[in-house]
C-alpha cells in the first residue's frame, strides 16, 4: 500500500503547520476509509484533510501555498516553466517598456535576485518597493540563461513582515583590461527625474537639449584570452579604480576646456593591467561592486610542469 | 545580445608564434567581416593582448608619422607599427622613454616584403606603460594559453588546427619549446621587497 503511505506523507506534510498529527495517524485514517468504506483515494485525502482542518478550526483557504507548488529560494530557480511559490522583496520596480506589462523589476532573497514581470492584463494588486511578499503560483522564466518568474492571474500576493538582507548573486570575473569605451571618464547625465540618460553632444535621447550633471563612469572590457566581460564602473568604483575623483575630473576637463582628458588619463592609468571585479550582471555588463589590482608575483612553476609534461 | 557582433577575444601569444603566422582569412564575403591571423598552434586571431619591454622607437614615416616600435618578449619581437589612424598609440611611442614595460593590445597584420617573404606586425589599438608584474602575468598567461593550443591541436574537429596543419604543418615543437624558454628564463633571483629590507637588517 505504498500509495497510502505516500499520499499521507503528502497530507501530513501538507498540515503539518497547523495539525499535530502523525504520518501514521494520517495512514490509518486514509486506510480505514479506502480498504473499508471502499472510498476512492482522492475522495478519502478530501475527507481526511477536512477532519484534520476541522479539528484545528482551519478553513481549507487557509492552507498555505494551496496548491502544492514547491516552495523556492531564488538560487534554486534553474528551469524554466516551473510553477512556484516564494517570498522575496522588491528590490526595483522598473519602468515597464510595453503597455501588457503592469510591472517590472527586481525581487530578492537572501540567495540573491531575480526580475519578475507583472502583466498588466491579470489585473493583480502593485507590489511596492522594499516590501516583502510571499507570491503564490508564479512560473519561471528564461531568456538567454538568465531567469526570471512572471506572475499571472493565478498568482496570489500576500505582504509579509520578514527582514532579511537581499543576497547579492554576484559574479566574479577577472583579466586584462583591454579596452576603456567611449562613454567613459567624465559624463553628463539628464537631470530630469527618473530619467539618468547619459548625454550625447548635450542631448538626451528621451528630452532633448538639458543642462547635464556630471558623472564618472568607465565602461571597460575585461579580457582573459579566452573570454571577454563588459565591465561597468560607476563614480565611487571610477574612483576607486583610477584613483581620479568627481572634482579632481571637473577640474582636469576645466583647465584642460576639454572632457576627454579625463578618460585619456585613466585609460593610461589603468590599460593593460589585469583586474578582478565582482558585482552583479545586468544585462551584457557586470557592474562592479569590487575591483581588485592582481599585481601579485606571477608564479610560473605549475605551468613549467605542465609544459614539461607535454 | 541582439544582433550586436561580439567583441573578439584578445588572444595570448608570445613572439615566436606571432610572427609565423603569416596566414590571413576573412570568415565571409563581407568587405568589413574581420581579418584573422591563424596562429600555428590552431586558433584564429583577430586581436592579440601582449606585453614585454619596448627597446626602440623610430619614425620611419616619409610625409607624415609612422611610428615603429619594438616590443621583445622571451621568444623574440613584436613589431608594432601606428601611424596618424592610430593617433594614440602614435604618440605613445614617440614619447616612450625606451626601455620601458608596456602592454599592447591590438590586430595582426601581414605585409609582404620586396623579396617576397611575409612579415607579421601588430597595430595597436592602445599601448600603455606598465608595472614589471604585468610584463610577468603576461608570460605566465601566454605559456598557458599557448599550452591549452597545443594540448587541442589534435582533437578531433578543432577547425583551426585543421587550416593550421595545412598551412603550417603538424611540428608544434618551437612553440612548445618557446613556452619552456619563457618560463625558464624567468628571474628566479628576484627578491620581494619585504626579503630584501630583511637583508640589510642583517
Amino acid at each position: 500500500m505504498s500509495d497510502l503511505s505516500d499520499t499521507a506523507q503528502e497530507v501530513h506534510d501538507d498540515l503539518s503547520e497547523h495539525v499535530d498529527a502523525t504520518v501514521d495517524d494520517v495512514e490509518a485514517r486514509l486506510e480505514k476509509l479506502v480498504t473499508e468504506y471502499k472510498v476512492p483515494v482522492d475522495e478519502a485525502r478530501r475527507s481526511v484533510e477536512n477532519h484534520y482542518l476541522d479539528e484545528a478550526g482551519l478553513d481549507r483557504d487557509e492552507l498555505a501555498g494551496g496548491g502544492g507548488n514547491a516552495t523556492v529560494e531564488v538560487e534554486d530557480v534553474d528551469e524554466a516553466e516551473q510553477w512556484v511559490d516564494i517570498t522575496a522583496k522588491v528590490v526595483e520596480l522598473w519602468e515597464p517598456r510595453s503597455d501588457s506589462v503592469g510591472q517590472v523589476g527586481l525581487l530578492g532573497d537572501p540567495t540573491g535576485t531575480i526580475k519578475f514581470t507583472k502583466w498588466a492584463k491579470s489585473d493583480l494588486a502593485n507590489l511596492e518597493e522594499g516590501k516583502t511578499y510571499r507570491l503564490g503560483n508564479v512560473v519561471t522564466d528564461e531568456y538567454q540563461g538568465r531567469y526570471s518568474v512572471k506572475l499571472n492571474k493565478t498568482t496570489t500576493i500576500e505582504e509579509v513582515d520578514e527582514e532579511f538582507e537581499v543576497g547579492d548573486n554576484e559574479d566574479e570575473v577577472e583579466g586584462a583590461l583591454v579596452d576603456v569605451q567611449s562613454g567613459s571618464g567624465l559624463i553628463k547625465r539628464c537631470p530630469e527625474e527618473d530619467c539618468t540618460r547619459v548625454l550625447q553632444n548635450g542631448r538626451c535621447n528621451e528630452h532633448g537639449e538639458v543642462e547635464g550633471e556630471f558623472d564618472l563612469r568607465i565602461k571597460g572590457v575585461l579580457d582573459d584570452g579566452t573570454d571577454v566581460h563588459e565591465v561597468i564602473f560607476d563614480e565611487e568604483a571610477t574612483e576607486d579604480l583610477t584613483g581620479i575623483g568627481l572634482e579632481e575630473a571637473k577640474q582636469m576637463a576645466k583647465d584642460a576646456l576639454d572632457t576627454t582628458v579625463v578618460a585619456d588619463e585613466m585609460r593610461a592609468k589603468i590599460l593593460g593591467k589585469y583586474y578582478r571585479v565582482t558585482g552583479p550582471t545586468f544585462g551584457r555588463y557586470v557592474l562592479a561592486n569590487e575591483t581588485e589590482l592582481l599585481d601579485d608575483p606571477a608564479d610560473p612553476e605549475s605551468v613549467l610542469i605542465r609544459a614539461r609534461s607535454i | 545580445m541582439s544582433g550586436a557582433p561580439t567583441r573578439e577575444v584578445a588572444r595570448r601569444v608570445f613572439a615566436a608564434e606571432f610572427n609565423d603566422a603569416t596566414f590571413t582569412f576573412k570568415e565571409s564575403d563581407d568587405e568589413r567581416a574581420p581579418l584573422y591571423a591563424l596562429l600555428p598552434t590552431g586558433e584564429r586571431a583577430n586581436r592579440v593582448f601582449v606585453s614585454g619591454t619596448l627597446t626602440e622607437t623610430e619614425d620611419i614615416g616619409e610625409d607624415s608619422e609612422y611610428w615603429r616600435g619594438r616590443v621583445v618578449d622571451p621568444t623574440g619581437t613584436f613589431f608594432v607599427y601606428a601611424g596618424q589612424y592610430q593617433p594614440e598609440a602614435a604618440s605613445t611611442l614617440r614619447d616612450a622613454e625606451t626601455p620601458t614595460y608596456v602592454a599592447v593590445v591590438g590586430k595582426p597584420r601581414t605585409f609582404e616584403t620586396d623579396d617576397g617573404s611575409v612579415n607579421v606586425s601588430l597595430r595597436p589599438e592602445s599601448i600603455t606603460m606598465v608595472e614589471e608584474a604585468v610584463r610577468d602575468r603576461w608570460v605566465v598567461e601566454a605559456a598557458e594559453r599557448t599550452l591549452d593550443r597545443i594540448e587541442a591541436f589534435d582533437e578531433e574537429g578543432n577547425e583551426y588546427a585543421e587550416r593550421a596543419r595545412a598551412e603550417y604543418g603538424e611540428d608544434l615543437s618551437a612553440y612548445r619549446n618557446a613556452v619552456l624558454e619563457a618560463l625558464e628564463d624567468f628571474d628566479v633571483q628576484k627578491t620581494t621587497p619585504s626579503s630584501s629590507a630583511a637583508h640589510q637588517n642583517s
